[in-house]
């Protein structure tokens, strides 16, 4: 705790009085400094009394930007992690865009760091550079003469604190090109002692989250919803709730999609919108039953796909498959599921005296939501501007493309006079049946192998339903009609399959689509990787020998997705469980990183199975905080274990039958053992963690089951196929 | 109507209406934001705080069944033994990732060891399996309330 308040005194005074420089990084990629803070984008700030502020530019559901991109800036300083903290940048796209989404400031796809490493680093270096100038300068040596550490500035027999050279550095114009360190100087970069910025502020229940945004005079807005998607509200009768103390009005949404309900309390926001009666439109609403999504999907699969999607020869992979020595046939299916981060969805928006709208918001993507609201609103982009908060969780769910709770924020905002800040809020409830779900998808693969047991040709069908078709993402995402998302983890798997064919249909929406923790590859993988495994013990190969026969090539493709298989086999000690004890096995590359899970599992389906441990290899390039990657594969491997062993949205004609988390099972502690987490010592530029620890999680526990059991679990979740989780 | 509550040492007078849960009425009209609201309908422990020591759902507790008792929250926890131990803890091996959940697992985490100082892992699960972790971090949460336990035993 005590950390936590100097760093809190370290970003008042960097806002307060004293020269300060501030370094940061222009739309062109160059570099630029100043010494007025009226330079509004900094990515790095540094006051003269020594205060250094990283200006974090993702923003953080608790996978570790404020962290990771605070180290990096402390790196090329040589400073030590508490003497530095950080902010949330503001929303701005030309300046802090993630670089490999072009203009647009957003967190997703696990590329914070990715597209931060150099960017930050050398943020961190310029400015170093600028201060050992200044120094060299009022010494009357060479700057190379000069060392900066632990924040303070020595050499050629002098010594003072960085604060001193603020000032003079500020005059300096930032260098083009300023060395950065060599890896082996890294003291924090790869250090495994260095501790999350933000851990003591949420144990002690500083940290502000969006919801615990409080504006003076705010209002509370809730949105009552008609129970089917597209059904739009015709009238509003809100006698029932005129006598709930605090329940302000209940209007009808400018789009008809709901109704606000506003009241001074959260509670009374509640009571209120269980009190009023709406009358629906129901004439365009969503109809379908989760039966009739799954019998679409299904027809797809039994039909000649409409896109080829590595563009094969289909006619030649069946002709290989169907000759083949043994042919292994599958169908897979995907329900919908609904991401419902720990923190319910919410937003506070609100009018300054200046006319700006504000926005308080822990969002993925801040340029949808700014440019959605000065559409709404009719002003300038500048006009809108949006801060930053933490967000409890989101994995995909706070990034939609319509930003769909900040404009229903809006849309209430707009209802009003202005005079009162609004915090829109959902209930857990809204959360589960907004509509907005990881999409259901089927898959059906028929794989022939020869007598020896090798593949001689893998014919692959996917049919489902678009996550990006239709949004603002179509343009850069699908090509050729085919949507990335649906198909991402099987074409382009560094397997090395020969004649191989991957043919894709889209089924009809009847809900939203939305991506969830690690988007298409939550159903790829569990396709691939179980397959892989039936195809392994059909031939009478060992399932790592046999997957290791696919990935010979010399590309780092294949060395890379060989080498974490080969290190989890290893520390897992595969093929040699505990007595009483079943292993599952599988390796996946997504978000250009490389996993590969062992579940070990004992019991057996009828009785209760039960896992009691998982162990995990990941190579993600240089780790420069290892200890947050473990976290994030240590949290992948839940998240995709959880929901895959019970969770699934289910709609009857249009209406979704799952409420609240007793009908939408979270994993509990006692569902999961030890998780032990492997990282591949590498010089390789850093890639995704927040999602691929997920995707081989379900296909290696699936792949356990049927080695405790013989059983084949191909449709989703798994206690629909009468396993019982102990 | 007017209720008198002991928060976290301190005589309050508070305006709400009978059946108001406690929850709303320590994060809407004492805004005291540590406390979390997850589910409302105690599944998921977030909104978990003391009652006269004990964990309990504030989000299921109503207003006037905790008018007279000892109320304590997060906000609390670093003047109490054991909840500076688990928050020194859960410091040390970096539990929270989002955090959303983390007043509520601490909160159950000082329940579980003020009655059981050495808890087995089992005992953990058992004792911990109300407090969600969307993040799932509950190998920390097992780890970090041993090691809690260790801290106090020192
Ligand atoms: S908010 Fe009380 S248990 Fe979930
Ligand atoms: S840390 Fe995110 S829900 Fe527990």
């Amino acid at each position: 705790m005590t950390i936590n308040t100097s760093r809190r005194g370290f970003l008042k005074s960097a806002a307060a009085a004293g020269a300060v420089l501030v370094v940061g990084v222009r739309p062109d990629g160059a570099l630029a400094a100043s010494g007025s803070r009226s330079m509004l984008t900094p990515f790095v700030q540094i006051g003269s009394d020594g205060s250094v502020t990283a200006i974090v530019k993702h923003f953080e559901m608790g996978q570790g930007p404020s962290t990771g991109l605070t180290t990096l800036i402390a790196e090329e300083m040589g400073l030590t992690m508490d003497q530095i903290g950080y902010d949330f940048a503001p929303s701005d796209p030309q300046v802090y865009n993630n670089t490999l989404f072009g203009p647009m400031q957003g967190t997703g796809g696990s590329t914070a760091m990715a597209n931060s490493f150099l960017q930050y680093r050398q943020a961190g270096a310029a400015a170093r550079e600028m201060l050992l100038q200044a120094a060299a300068q009022a010494w009357g040596t060479e700057a190379s003469a000069l060392s900066l550490q632990d924040g303070v500035i020595s050499g050629a027999g002098n010594s003072a604190p960085l604060g001193e050279f603020v000032e003079a550095a500020a005059q300096f114009d930032a260098p083009a090109d300023p060395p950065l360190k060599d890896p082996s100087e890294f003291r924090l970069i790869g250090n495994p002692d260095v501790r999350r910025l933000d851990g003591a502020a949420k144990g002690n229940g500083s940290a502000m989250f969006a919801m615990d945004i409080v504006r003076p005079n705010q209002m509370i807005a809730m949105i009552a919803r008609p129970e089917q998607q597209r059904a739009t509200a015709i009238s509003v009768d809100a006698s029932g709730a005129a006598d709930i103390k605090g329940f302000i009005d209940a209007q009808i949404l400018p789009n008809a999609a709901g109704v606000a309900v506003f009241a001074e309390t959260t509670w009374a926001a509640m009571q209120a919108r269980d009190a009023i009666s709406v009358e629906w439109d129901t004439t365009n609403a969503e109809t379908r039953s989760s039966s009739d999504i799954e019998a679409e999907i299904r027809a797809a699969l039994d039909a000649e796909p409409t896109y080829n999607v590595n563009e094969a020869d289909m006619d030649a992979v069946r002709a290989a498959v169907d000759g083949a020595e043994t042919v292994i046939e599958e169908t897979f299916y995907f329900p919908l599921l609904a991401h419902a981060p720990m923190e319910p969805l919410n937003c506070t928006i609100e009018e300054t005296a200046e006319g700006v709208i504000l926005l308080h918001d822990g969002c993925q993507f801040p340029t949808i939501p700014h440019g959605a609201i000065a559409e709404f609103f009719g002003l300038p982009f500048d006009k809108v501007q949006i801060k930053t908060v933490l967000a409890g969780g989101s994995f995909g769910r706070r990034a939609t493309p319509q930003a769909d709770y900040q404009m229903e924020a809006a849309m209430a905002f707009s209802l009003t006079d202005r005079s009162r800040p609004v915090h829109l809020v959902w209930s857990r409830e809204d959360d589960l049946r907004s509509g907005q779900y990881r999409p259901a998808m089927g898959h059906k693969v028929r794989v022939g192998l020869d007598t020896s047991g090798a593949i001689v040709g893998w014919e692959h069908r996917i049919a489902g339903q678009s996550i990006l078709k239709g949004t603002p993402f179509e343009a850069m995402l699908v090509q050729n009609g085919i949507d990335f998302a649906s198909v991402e983890g099987t074409f382009d798997s560094p397997y090395q399959i020969p004649s191989a064919s991957f043919g894709l249909t889209d089924t009809p929406k009847a809900t939203s689509t939305l991506w969830w923790r690690a988007v298409g590859h939550t159903h790829t993988a569990y396709v691939m990787e179980v397959m892989m495994d039936m195809a392994a013990r059909a031939a009478g190969i060992d399932p790592v020998e046999f997957r290791l026969a696919y990935l010979t090539g010399d590309e780092a493709d294949q060395t890379r997705k060989a080498g974490v298989l080969k290190l989890v086999a290893e520390k897992a000690n595969w093929g040699n469980p505990p007595e009483g004890r079943s292993q599952g096995i599988a390796v996946h590359k997504s978000f250009n990183s490389y996993v590969a899970e062992v579940v070990e599992i004992s019991g057996t389906p009828e009785d209760g199975i039960k896992i009691e441990k998982v162990t995990c290899a990941v190579d993600c390039g240089i780790a420069v905080n290892p200890d947050i990657i473990k976290a994030q594969m240590e949290g992948g491997i839940g998240y995709g274990i959880g929901h895959n062993m019970r969770d699934q949205i289910t709609l009857t004609n249009g209406v979704v039958d799952q409420f609240n988390f007793p009908d939408y099972e979270p994993l509990r502690i006692s569902d999961i053992g030890e998780i032990e987490v492997h990282i591949v010592p590498s010089a390789e530029a850093p890639t995704g963690v927040g999602e691929p620890g997920t995707p081989p999680a379900a296909p290696a526990l699936a792949n356990a089951i049927a080695a405790a059991s013989d059983l084949r679990i191909a449709s989703l979740p798994m206690d629909d196929n009468g396993v019982f989780f102990a | 109507m007017a209720i008198s509550l002991k928060l976290n040492g301190k005589d309050q007078t508070v305006e709400a209406e009978p059946g108001t849960p406690l929850l709303w009425v320590i994060r809407d009209e004492l805004k005291m934001t540590g406390t979390k609201f997850g589910c409302g309908v105690a599944s998921c422990g977030a909104c978990t705080v003391h009652l006269n020591g004990e964990p309990v759902r504030s989000c299921q507790t109503y207003i006037e069944d905790a008018e007279g008792a000892e109320i304590t929250t997060i906000e609390a926890m670093g003047d109490h033994k054991i909840g500076a131990a688990v928050q020194q803890a859960w410091i040390e091996l970096d539990v929270v990732q989002c955090g959303y959940c983390q007043s509520g697992q601490i909160m159950s985490a000082v329940g579980l060891l003020t009655e059981n100082p050495k808890p087995s892992a089992q005992e953990i699960d058992d004792y911990m399996w109300g407090n969600a972790c969307r993040c799932a971090t509950y190998q920390r949460i097992r780890a970090g309330i041993q090691r809690a336990s260790e801290i106090l035993e020192a």
